[in-house]
């Protein structure tokens, strides 16, 4: 791969969802990224009731992860043939679970309320 | 030869994000090449990813230049697509876009050929009549596929009695899958091979082999399906570890390797297939056929006399510096993609490396400098062997592996990473590559 840069990667992102959904999804990961930050701040604790229903539901954002991406990508389980293989794969279940944890961490704090201990 | 020129001074900025701007900075690539002011005429022979991609990049890096690309297609095809629409994993609209949307502003296309081109004059004729004077050509129209070379062979007869031809464009490809699924459901004798020719991809007649075994295996017909590939030479594949690779591979997969075997003609009604041998001429009978033809240099290059006047006399691939990729006799032509006249690399990714070579080479000698970047011969090929797999073979000029992931990505192992980048990641890559992005 000739000139791996920051922007090379940027352009194929772009190319590969659509200039707007990338951005759209950059967007969406970020808002709920502030969202995050904002229930910790306006908390001021973690609460460990929540957190642990975000933990429960890290497995759903690991499979549902490694099922969107063996689906567009014509792949099943039994493909994968190396060690690099199980390493991506398990990269793309971490990033589903923490995204999936933090998406339920939030939306409970926002439904909720901070009292709701 | 072009006017005398300025150097704009100014330095781009950084791309609009701050974090992209600070990892850019980190990677060292932050600064964007300085844009040239010049008067210069440079007509780009070719639409398809060498021209675009070019285009593009000099609309970019040039101030005053006048560019423009002649290509009659209005379509534009995403060639490396076309074994995943023959293989039934995309339609033939994932390989279609049109050549309008990809051309930059201040780039003048004319929707013609060229008839006529005059290296000495620096003249281009258009097929409408149009005479267009340069000051630097490119050429990048590609080949051309000689289907008339095999006896017996029409691109009708594509999607009939067994009959596939996925090379011919994406709707050749989609019906070549309806004839590779009939035959995987019924079984029977199935007929692969490459022409003798220099060919783009040469890893494709490979790929499209594989694919047609999983298939069969997958739908269970594996034991009704019998399957012989046809190497033009002693080797599946020029590089020699490769083809040690893909002999063993195919050795697994009951795949019949027969060597030194070039198709000539085929015979559709009988369904029978005739091969050129060392031995004669050897004619078997099918059930399905893949048909690849000869590849050559499009009738109105060689008619210029850019090719080559000691090597592929019959393919007519121009005679340019394989590292600068300039003219040896034409200082103002540049060879970009298929039409270069190189040992390796007919394939996007080669282009992909063709084109920072031929812009700074172009853009220097513009700025009154001398071009430094030079290219090696590599060559990428994600070689599928299942659907889910793959080998991420890279290579250059003297054979060498150059893995773009030593020690992560072994070239020579069926991982499904190399898959994921062949399925997901390549068109997005191909497409910034036309934008002049990658």
């Amino acid at each position: 791969m000739k000139d791996l840069s920051f922007a090379t990667l940027i352009a194929v992102w772009e190319e590969m969802f659509g200039q707007g959904v990338f951005w759209a999804l950059t967007a969406v990961a970020a808002l709920i990224t502030g969202l995050y930050l904002h229930v910790l701040i306006r908390d001021r604790a973690m609460s460990l009731r929540k957190f642990l229903w975000a933990q429960l539901s890290m497995p759903i954002g690991a499979l549902g992860a490694i099922w969107f991406v063996l689906a567009v990508t014509s792949s099943r389980l039994s493909d994968m043939g190396g060690p690099i293989d199980w390493l991506v794969l398990a990269g793309i279940a971490l990033v589903g679970a923490v995204g999936f944890a933090i998406l339920v961490y939030v939306v409970q704090s926002l439904v909720r309320g901070p009292q709701d201990e | 030869m072009p006017a005398p020129l300025t150097l704009t001074a100014s330095r781009r900025a950084f791309l609009g994000l701050a974090a992209g701007g600070a990892a850019l900075a980190a990677s060292g690539q932050g600064a964007r090449a300085e844009r040239v002011r010049t008067s210069a005429r440079i007509v780009i022979l070719g639409a398809g990813a060498g021209g675009t991609a070019m285009a593009n990049r000099l609309a970019n890096r040039l101030e005053g230049a006048t560019i423009t690309l002649l290509d009659a297609r209005q379509q534009h095809w995403y060639q490396p697509g076309f074994t995943l629409i023959a293989a039934g994993l995309k339609p033939a609209s994932y390989a279609i876009s049109r050549t309008a949307d990809w051309l930059p502003e201040g780039v003048e296309w004319i929707p013609e050929h060229a008839a006529g081109l005059d290296p000495v004059a620096q003249r281009v004729t258009t097929t409408g009549g149009r005479v267009l004077a340069y000051d630097y050509l490119i050429v990048a129209t590609g080949l051309m596929l000689d289907w008339e070379a095999i006896e017996g062979f029409s691109l009708d007869l594509v999607g009939h009695d067994g009959v596939s031809a996925h090379y011919a464009g994406p709707e050749y490809a989609e019906l070549s899958w309806r004839e590779l699924d009939r035959f995987t459901d019924r079984g029977g004798v199935g007929l692969f091979g490459r022409p003798a020719t220099e060919m783009k991809c040469a890893g494709a007649p490979l790929k499209i082999t594989f694919l047609a075994e999983d298939i069969a295996r997958r739908k269970g017909n594996r034991d009704r399906v019998q399957l012989a590939y046809h190497a033009q030479n002693q080797t599946l594949f020029g590089v020699p570890i490769v083809h040690h690779r893909l002999r063993q591979l195919f050795d697994e997969r009951g795949i019949e390797a027969r060597y030194d075997h070039v198709l000539t003609a085929i015979d559709a009604q009988r369904r029978e297939a005739t091969y050129a041998t060392p031995a004669g001429d050897v004619t078997t009978g099918y059930d399905f056929i893949n048909v690849i033809p000869p590849q050559r240099a499009p009738g109105v290059i060689r008619e210029a006399g850019l090719g080559w006047t000691d090597r592929w006399l019959d393919q007519g691939w121009i005679e340019v510096d394989p590292a600068t990729l300039r003219h040896l006799r034409y200082p103002s032509i540049f060879g970009l993609g298929d039409i270069a006249g190189v040992p390796k690399g007919k394939t996007a990714a080669s282009v992909k490396w063709h084109l920072p070579v031929v812009e700074d080479h172009l853009v220097s000698e513009i700025a009154g400098r001398e071009g430094t970047e030079t290219f090696n011969g590599y060559t990428a090929c994600p070689m599928i062997t299942r659907i889910g797999r793959a080998m991420l073979i890279e290579f250059d000029y003297s054979d060498n592996l150059t893995p773009s992931f030593p020690g992560i990505i072994a070239p020579l192992e069926e991982l499904w990473i190399s898959w994921l980048m062949k399925e997901a990641a390549l068109k997005p890559t191909y497409n910034a590559m036309l934008r002049g992005r990658a």
